[in-house]
């Protein structure tokens, strides 16, 4: 077997085991990267994320800590100014609301008021989103809050393949990023993942499915995370009706790929933004502003967007009337592929 | 105030005594330091500096602190009345001090090889810093230990009571220095806590905790030195509680006859550490008012140089933009050229 095909080699994962995959070749790559966080060491993780790193990288490299998300994301700015690259976990990201102070305040400002003495190259690993039927604050969107904290990178995920090629991407980044796992998706997404050194760069979405030309396809929709296989859903649906539908991961919200965004405004003038978060402010939100910037005047029909209420993530007898799902999304794309 | 006794949990302090030259150096500072704060003090005062926090009642803690570490191995992680302090560590401490009071971006940046962070505002995050510094220069085998600032009523954050318990844990080799001052603005300590003193809530680590007397230099050498040779043995953190007395204002927007009782403060001015310094030295025949002189016009003129220094360094606006990546995202390039555009090329 040639070298060639070794680097090409792939195998079927699922996006958890593309991610345990990662952290144990990011681990063997560099000896300065840590994982730390609840139950991640001897449990390897509630959900099996850090199998297998406590045996095979030693308990000063892979740290059970306290029942404090504050102080792990604060020590991760310490060890960081220490030289070391610190791979934290937040065992949910409703959990974060009691980091939050940490990682907006801290996390995201060392580099800029130290103008840049240090560099910060933390990845904040954390799963979140409904429809597992988790307890209260197990599935809370969040994106929108830290995309408005000026100096994090924002990174989601919706397929196996991209959880190696971008999580690896953020291990080596020399910015803060929070790396946010979909945990419907953890299992339920399965897809070929490059066996080799595979980097995926921040800030170039991922066509899903679409035309070759995208002048081709009737309605663009952007999504990220699990809303992307949503998405697909909802335009597989819509095959059967002649609508064809772009379907566009956006992967990374900070840095944001404006050019792809602006690129299929353009082409195709009819857009759906989904997002699982609520719909007042979420970044949805910001993409319908941003796209207003770039590409108003190829707009044929009025942006729509679709997402959670503004209710408080709900529980679990109540949670698949909130969340987007295939058929909500697909009435949208009906009526945004028909207005006039 | 009545300064209570030491309440060490550990072994006996042995710490060598201190040479006459260490002494000198050690007034030197402090009376250097209330200098540099009051000067500090007065630019705000003539609208060149923004809002600041005076160091008065501090001195002997700042001193004792920078004498007893190594500033080539150990750090420094401070809240935000230190840095006047810190000269041991380096002469640009000061220096980024005036400029981070004159509201320049670089006063945040304490350059290389310099152990010293800049002011922490958000009160008690620096603890969990500090432990993770401490974490990571354990993780890489590497001596020294680090030091950090946090004030009385910073000790009611979470963070704090999150950083010790962790630093326990792992044996960290930090040492926290609770500077009790005997208030947070205008809350005394007995609104912050119904435990007898700050050192006490060690027992809840698993951790040494000890109160020192802070207007009393060679005391809290001692107790740092200690601290610092269990931290670099590898016997992990300590607490250390400096009780002083804030004698001047939080900082120059307080106004502390509001709430400070006066026959308090002025019991607190009898025990004022540069009094207190200054006395013993000239007792062990160290020192004389003609020192107390050249120190003080000394320090001025080290002020001047400074100020000077920090007020010719131009800033451009554009600059706002630098140092949130370690590269502009594309979008923050588009803000940056549009900002530039917008002033016609010239920021």
């Amino acid at each position: 077997m040639s070298l060639a095909s070794d680097a090409a080699a792939t195998r079927t994962m699922t996006m958890l085991e593309a991610i345990n995959h990662t952290l144990h070749a990011e681990m063997a790559r560099d000896d300065r990267v840590m994982v730390f966080g609840e139950d991640v060491a001897a449990n390897g993780g509630v959900f099996r994320a850090t199998e297998g790193l406590l045996d095979a990288f030693g308990e000063d490299r892979v740290v059970d800590t306290p029942l404090a998300e504050a102080v792990i994301a604060g020590t991760a700015v310490g060890l960081a100014a220490a030289g070391m690259v610190p791979v934290p976990e937040i065992q949910f990201l409703g959990f974060s609301y009691q980091a939050f102070h940490q990682i907006a305040g801290q996390v995201a400002r060392l580099r800029y008021r130290t103008r840049g003495r240090f560099d910060v190259p933390i990845t904040i690993r954390a799963p979140f989103g409904g429809g597992v039927r988790t307890p209260e604050l197990h599935s809370e969107s969040l994106e929108a809050q830290y995309a408005n904290i000026p100096g994090l990178k924002i990174v989601l995920p919706a397929s196996a393949a991209d959880a190696k090629g971008l999580l690896a991407t953020a291990i080596r980044d020399p910015d803060p990023v929070l790396f946010l796992e979909p945990l419907r998706g953890y299992r339920m997404l399965r897809d070929e993942v490059p066996l080799g050194e595979h980097l995926v760069p921040f800030g170039e979405a991922r066509t899903v499915m679409g035309a070759d030309d995208p002048a081709d396809d009737d309605v663009v929709v952007f999504a990220w995370s699990f809303m992307v296989e949503m998405s697909r859903r909802a335009a597989e649906l819509l095959a059967d009706e002649g609508i064809r539908v772009r379907v566009v991961d956006l992967r990374t919200l900070v840095p944001l790929d404006v050019d792809t965004i602006r690129t299929c405004v353009e082409a195709i003038g009819r857009v759906v933004v989904v997002q699982e978060a609520p719909e007042t402010n979420g970044f949805a939100s910001e993409l319908i502003a941003t796209i207003n910037d770039e590409a108003f005047y190829s707009l044929e029909a009025p942006v729509a967007r679709v997402s959670g209420y503004d209710a408080p993530y709900p529980v679990g007898q109540l949670e698949d009337s909130y969340v987007p799902d295939a058929g909500r999304i697909a009435a949208a794309i009906r009526r945004t592929a028909g207005a006039a | 105030m009545a300064v209570p006794a030491a309440v060490g949990q550990h072994g006996v302090v042995t710490i060598p005594s201190l040479s006459d030259e260490t002494l000198r150096s050690m007034l030197t500072a402090m009376l250097s330091s209330r200098v540099y704060s009051q000067r500090v003090f007065n630019l705000q005062r003539q609208g060149r500096a923004g809002t600041n926090a005076p160091v008065d009642g501090s001195e002997a803690i700042l001193a004792g602190v920078e004498h007893a570490l190594d500033p080539s191995e150990d750090w420094v992680l401070p809240q935000y009345r230190e840095l006047v302090g810190l000269e041991r560590f380096g002469t640009d401490v000061l220096d980024r001090y005036v400029l981070y009071a004159l509201g320049h971006p670089e006063g945040g940046h304490i350059p290389e090889p310099t152990r010293v962070w800049p002011p922490q505002i958000s009160l008690a995050t620096q603890v969990p810093h500090a432990v993770g510094l401490a974490w990571g220069m354990k993780a890489r085998s590497e001596p020294g230990c680090v030091l950090v600032f946090l004030g009385d009523g910073s000790t009611s954050e979470g963070d704090f009571y999150e950083a010790c318990n962790f630093a326990g844990v792992l044996d960290a080799p930090v040492i926290v220095v609770v500077v009790n001052n005997g208030w947070a603005i205008s809350t005394p300590i007995a609104r912050q806590t119904r435990a007898k003193n700050f050192a006490e809530k060690s027992h809840a680590f698993g951790i040494p905790g000890v109160t020192v007397d802070g207007t009393d230099a060679i005391a809290v050498y001692e107790a740092i030195a200690d601290a610092r040779s269990r931290a670099v043995a590898g016997a992990g953190p300590t607490l250390v509680e400096c009780v002083t007395y804030r004698l001047g204002p939080h900082t120059t927007a307080d106004d502390p006859t509001r709430y400070v009782p006066g026959d308090e403060l002025a019991a607190a001015r009898e025990r004022d550490p540069i009094v207190v310094m200054t006395s013993e030295l000239e007792r062990r025949g160290l020192w004389t008012a003609a020192d107390t002189e050249t120190t003080l016009a000394a320090a001025d003129a080290r002020m001047d140089a400074a100020v000077r220094a920090g007020e010719a360094m131009a800033v451009d606006q554009v600059e706002l933009f630098d140092h949130v990546y370690a590269e502009h995202t594309p979008r923050l390039a588009d803000q940056r050229a549009r900002f530039l555009a917008d002033r016609g090329g010239v920021s």
